[in-house]
């Protein structure tokens, strides 16, 4: 068996998992994950991320949405330039419906797929380090790194009360 | 973290034990649902494809022998299935309510119920979304009302709102059924790590590989308050247009602003409704009393209760305009409403939609579950009849005197209203079996989260 990638330390209480996050944290470690049956504040926190970036792709999917849907109403009313009820050919006003609602499908669809971009989704094969308890009521911190970043890390997951510490 | 470190340390067994369930209790109960059937439910499901057939039957019946077998009467040709598609998208309303709004509200009892309203709303728009079709008699030409542009000399009329309506329904079913399949991830997740055969490879797929990372929950969480955000004035709108279909007509009983806020609040209500109907037979055969409690039937009800005040209010309101207007045709459009050949029908749903809900003031109704489930039966039909009473009773007595009809259902019409419901509910049926019908991470989420027994650091 080759050497370990990474080690993984189960736990079975959230403080346990945000004190062994801050730990790694504290003792230099900047290649790990966290699994969690839920998304919980404390491990955000303790994750101190950026705000995730799905939200440019929402504000020009609906951007791009609006501008489609007027220009997809103008320009067929203009292909077929029949005048009814004296209106003009553009009139603008009801067509605030349809690029309100083209608007609101790219924006979502938009957002849908940066979420997916951003996640890595679809992940359909193995990811190191998870178990099927992480889905249930197990959290999971994996630390990656060389042989003596893991026996570090091996140390402060036994210290902060992992139920089972593993090489993955 | 500050909180959690500051909390004294759970006595052993911890704290939770008999406030509620916890992480693992959720999984295995709701995972429970998905086991398979047995011999009720196949019995349920045989009933509904009947039913089905029915309607099949009578929809290849009436393209047979053609729109002549419905009980249209010259000028009344939107009937049933006007009034059924319409009472359809309503029903749709309060599956993106419960999921969407009450989600940017923070609301904790919406947990307990979305994924049925969200997935009942799915259905319902499918449902809907026959009926354009159903009521054309040359249902092959039903590609007419998409407009993409003019290759075959069709003229789509962006000022026409049955244009609007194809934009609104197709985003609405597209969006709500995305919010459905992305707050299904981690719950299928969490199915398929207990799962074994070809479950495991559909929940696999389904699930999108998803394993709970810190990455994936970090934008799965602002993808899912932006789409809240989008959802939020779409169920708004789409309504908004559907009652545009009526209200920019110059038929007295349609032309009015009101009908905007009225319909939504009209849908809201209805779809409140039939969550009801729909919840407290699920609850009930799959035990799920622990995770749907009788506290949120009791925010189901209040909703109800508000929802049915705007509507009667909206009723009165409509007399009041028809009487201050001055307007002779309106004046008579309503006074025929309530007065005139169609007064059962109307009376049906002023009883159904505005009274019986008051009674949702007292508390012991609003917590009595049978009550709710009758209670929730009667706004289904009262406003099955509010979308009838509006669209037939007004085409029936328009201006000119020779012009006014009278038009009931006949068998055909009522055959495809019995398969609509049946259709529905196949799919409903369906879905509990394969996917669960409570929201099992955002239960968990709403739960204290476990900490470690015997104290922290």
């Amino acid at each position: 068996m080759s050497a370990p990638a990474g080690v993984v330390g189960v736990f079975g209480g959230l403080d346990a998992a945000v004190s062994a996050l801050e730990s790694l944290k504290a003792s230099g470690y900047a290649n790990y994950r966290v699994y969690s049956p839920v998304p919980r504040p404390e491990l955000a926190d303790a994750l101190a991320k950026k705000e995730s970036p799905v939200r440019l792709f929402t504000l020009f999917g609906a951007l791009t949405g609006t501008a489609f849907g007027f220009f997809f109403a103008i320009a067929t009313s203009l292909d077929w330039p029949l005048v009814t009820g004296g209106k003009p050919i553009v009139s603008w006003p009801p067509f605030i419906v349809i690029g309100f609602e083209t608007t609101i499908l790219i924006g979502s669809l938009a957002t849908v797929a940066a979420m997916f971009l951003f996640a890595g989704l679809p992940k359909l094969g193995r990811a190191p380090g998870y178990d099927p308890r992480f889905s249930n009521d197990k959290f999971g911190v994996v630390a990656f790194g060389g042989p003596a970043q893991l026996a570090e890390a091996r140390e402060i997951f036994a210290a902060t009360g992992a139920e089972e510490v593993k090489d993955v | 973290m500050a909180t959690l470190a500051t909390q004294a340390p759970p006595a052993v067994p911890p704290a939770h034990a008999e406030a509620g369930p916890t992480y693992a209790d959720t999984n295995r109960d709701v995972i429970a649902t998905l086991r398979p059937p047995g011999r009720k439910y196949y019995i349920g499901m045989a009933f509904v494809l009947a039913g089905l057939a029915f309607g099949a039957v009578s929809w290849a019946y009436q393209l047979r022998y053609g729109l002549g077998v419905t009980g249209y009467q010259p000028p009344i040709f939107w009937g049933t299935y006007i009034t059924t598609f319409v009472f359809w998208v309503g029903i749709a309303h309060s599956g993106t309510l419960i999921s969407a709004i009450l989600y940017l509200f923070r609301s904790g009892w919406r947990t307990a119920v979305y994924r049925t309203a969200e997935a009942m709303t799915v259905f319902a728009v499918m449902t809907a979304g026959l009926f354009p079709v159903l009521h054309l008699g040359r249902a092959w030409y039903a590609y007419w009302v998409f407009p993409y542009p003019n290759f075959r000399g069709v003229w789509s009329n962006f000022r026409s709102p049955l244009v609007w309506d194809v934009f609104a329904i197709s985003t609405y079913l597209t969006v709500s059924a995305t919010f459905l399949l992305m707050g299904l991830i981690p719950d299928v997740a969490a199915v398929r790590d207990q799962s074994v055969g070809w479950r495991k490879s559909l929940y696999t797929m389904v699930s999108f590989g998803w394993k709970g990372s810190d990455r994936e929950w970090r934008h799965f969480g602002k993808m899912y308050l932006y789409l809240a955000g989008f959802a939020t004035p779409l169920v708004l709108s789409v309504h908004s247009v559907v009652s545009w279909d009526f209200a920019m007509a110059i038929v007295p009983g349609w032309h009015a602003t009101i009908f905007a806020p009225y319909f939504v609040a009209g849908a809201i209500f209805s779809g409140c409704g039939m969550v009801i109907t729909i919840l407290v037979p699920l609850r009930k055969a799959f035990h799920l009393e622990r995770y749907v409690q009788v506290r949120h039937f009791e925010s189901l009800a209040k909703v109800i209760l508000l929802t049915a005040s705007i509507v009667a209010y909206a009723y009165g309101t409509e007399y009041f305009m028809a009487w201050y207007s001055g307007n002779r045709f309106e004046r008579a459009s309503f006074y025929n409403r309530a007065f005139g050949q169609y007064w059962w029908a109307t009376w049906i749903m002023i009883t159904c939609n505005a009274f019986i809900p008051q009674l949702l003031w007292f508390k012991k109704i609003r917590t009595s579950i049978p009550t709710l489930f009758v209670m929730s039966i009667f706004i289904n039909i009262g406003m099955w009849f509010e979308r009838f009473v509006i669209i037939v009773t007004g085409l029936s007595h328009e201006y000119e005197p020779w012009q006014w009809s009278y038009y009931l259902p006949r068998w055909p019409e009522l055959g495809i209203l019995i398969g609509s419901f049946c259709w529905f509910s196949m799919w409903f049926l369906l879905f509990i079996k394969f996917f669960p019908a409570v929201a099992i991470s955002e239960i968990k989420e709403a739960l204290p989260p476990p900490v470690r027994a015997g104290g922290l650091r």
